[in-house]
């Protein structure tokens, strides 16, 4: 797909972010927004899937985890706009009764979703696991993952990391959002990463780093992070972004982390976002 | 008087319920290509090495990190996998009830969590490791079905048996050798309890190692002029509320009785029946809101309130009550 094409959709994606977390004054605009080039561009670019029928085993297809669940409202736009399900249903998010709930979750039955997330570091597990499977099953697709910086704080995702180092899981990518904020301040002030790619170096992992607003240096990173798979070693890939990415307001605080933007916000925040491909 | 020949069980030999696990899981590998095993370094602890040498390629072992264990078995299962875990019953939910419950139970993972060394008869390893809540914690969960069964033959068979239901499992065993009393090659019904004895004056509903406690008191109480019947309630969910009620109906009064805390274990589960559809006197036999403690299984059936004698009183305390 055409750069321009993708920044079409990542705009459209910010302006469905925004209108959702504002109509139910509630959800996770800052971390939408500030993955928003990365999804669009896994999704319409990188992937091999099949939005519909909705095929939960994936067979033959790359499979995502969004293991940082409260980012939800990018992955449902994402989605939606990919043609997983109706893009009406996006006025649903986090109402009673509707599939698109607060955090990912499958009970409801939304295509796309196949493991819930929110409770933070167990997307990386969930992936292995899923990697071990396609590898049993002879099928050489993909699994990514997204993680956020904070979220590494998490012991479980370093005993995944640490497995799949040692058992060779070469069929995985996971990309960390590293925009350095978390819900009480700077992952730094918070609880620093301290150096996170010597880290990820030192459990085994390939490391790759990319600039996440940058549409072609994340289709160039994520095409080389492919052709690295299958050598035996586990792929992580630190995306450098910004929390709040395109809405000037937002950008660069935590504070958007987990807060809505009022009626006046939202107009300001729209006025900064081009209507695309029309608005659910 | 009854004669007690009545309360006659017969009893084909002597092992220890893990054991059963570790064949029924070897017999999976052998019938079923989907099913895979995962293990936090207690392979032989589980009885899992005979899986392991003959089915190397599905045999996981994730080191002790049982968490991570949780994700990765949730995960295998996209794509078509039946995983197995095995860990202590300790392991397997109070250290990961977080796992379970987002990437197993919310996310209707058709993982088999299958739970050895549970209760007080781990023995000399001490409270850390003798869980006595995890059956609470495993039965509140939505979707999960959770399953102890009371001898060598009838986990072998349970296991199997769980391989065939879409869902998650919890299956909880043991560590100590005990007697086997149901038959080899009997196929295990998720949800249909056993009537292991029929009687009329009073219902003994037991699960796990407190099933033969229960016939060993069934017995005794016959001699004694009681005659109790006993029920192998080997699924606590879902619960067969039909045996219950038809043995309440028939006998007036009930005993439950369990290797696991009074709050949240087998007794809440039959006492909520009875109490919505058939309020019936029952006594508890199970531990008292107490961690246990280093010593021989048997000291600590005995000190814990968890022995034949226990459920002996419980019977007569219980008779008693009748109106």
């Amino acid at each position: 797909m055409e750069i321009k094409e993708l920044e079409r959709i990542a705009s459209q994606t910010r302006r469905d972010i925004v209108r959702m977390v504002a109509a139910v004054n509630s959800g996770h605009p800052g971390g939408s927004l500030g993955c928003t080039d990365f999804l669009t561009v896994l999704y319409n670019h990188v992937m091999k899937h099949t939005p519909s029928p909705f095929s939960m085993d994936g067979i033959g297809e790359d499979i995502f985890y969004l293991s940082n669940g409260h980012i939800s409202p990018v992955w449902y736009s994402t989605l939606a706009r990919c043609g997983y399900f109706p893009v009406a249903e996006l006025s649903t998010f986090r109402k009673l009764g509707g599939r698109l709930q607060g955090h990912p979750s499958t009970d409801k039955g939304l295509p796309g979703i196949r493991a819930a997330s929110g409770s933070l570091g167990q997307g990386l597990s969930m992936a292995i696991g899923t990697a071990e499977t396609k590898k049993l099953n002879g099928d050489n697709s993909l699994v990514y993952t997204l993680h956020g910086d904070g979220e590494l704080q998490e012991g479980q995702i370093w005993e995944a990391a640490m497995y799949a180092a040692a058992k060779k899981i070469d069929n995985v990518i996971a990309t960390i959002d590293f925009n350095g904020r978390q819900i009480d301040g700077d992952v730094d002030d918070v609880l620093s990463l301290g150096n996170l790619k010597q880290k990820w170096q030192a459990f085994g992992w390939e490391v790759l780093e990319m600039d996440g607003h940058n549409m072609q240096e994340l289709i160039d990173t994520l095409s080389k992070a492919k052709s690295m798979t299958g050598q035996g070693k586990p792929i992580c890939i630190i995306m450098t972004t910004e929390m709040g990415q395109g809405v000037d307001f937002m950008v660069g605080s935590h504070k958007w982390h987990g807060v809505a933007p009022n009626e006046e916000q939202l107009a300001d925040a729209l006025s900064q976002l081009e209507e695309t491909l029309g608005d659910y | 008087m009854i004669d007690s020949m009545e309360k006659h069980v017969e009893v084909t030999g002597k092992k220890d319920t893990r054991s059963g696990f570790g064949e029924g899981l070897h017999e999976l590998g052998k019938i079923n290509s989907n099913v895979v095993a995962l293990c936090a370094d207690l392979t032989g602890s589980l009885k899992m090495n005979a899986f392991e040498h003959d089915f190397p390629e599905r045999f996981f072992q994730v080191g002790i990190a049982e968490a991570n264990m949780m994700g990765i078995a949730a995960g295998m299962t996209v794509g078509g996998k039946i995983p197995f875990t095995g860990t202590f019953a300790n392991f397997s939910t109070g250290r990961v009830y977080d796992q379970i419950r987002q990437s197993i139970a919310y996310s209707q993972k058709n993982v088999k969590i299958c739970a050895s060394h549970a209760g007080l008869t781990l023995g000399e390893d001490g409270a850390t490791h003798q869980i006595l809540e995890d059956i609470g914690m495993m039965k509140m969960l939505p979707n999960m079905a959770v399953i102890v069964p009371c001898d060598f033959n009838q986990t072998k068979q349970a296991t199997i048996a769980i391989a065939e239901h879409e869902g998650p499992v919890y299956l909880r065993f043991g560590r100590p050798s005990v007697p086997i009393f149901t038959p080899a090659d009997k196929k295990f019904e998720i949800g249909k309890a056993d009537i292991i004895l029929e009687g009329s004056d009073v219902s003994i509903i037991a699960c796990g190692h407190l099933v033969w406690k229960a016939i060993e008191a069934a017995q005794q109480l016959a001699e004694q002029g009681i005659d109790a019947a006993v029920i192998n309630m080997h699924t606590i969910k879902p619960l067969d509320e039909a045996a219950i009620l038809a043995t309440a109906t028939k006998t007036g009064c009930v005993v439950t009785a369990e290797e696991h805390m009074l709050n949240g274990g087998l007794g809440d589960s039959v006492a909520q029946v009875l109490a919505r559809h058939l309020p019936t006197p029952q006594e508890y036999v199970g531990v008292n809101d107490s961690f246990g403690e280093s010593g021989t299984p048997d000291e600590l059936m005995a000190k814990y309130g968890i022995d034949t004698k226990d459920v002996i009183e419980a019977a007569k305390r219980v008779i008693g009550r009748k109106k």
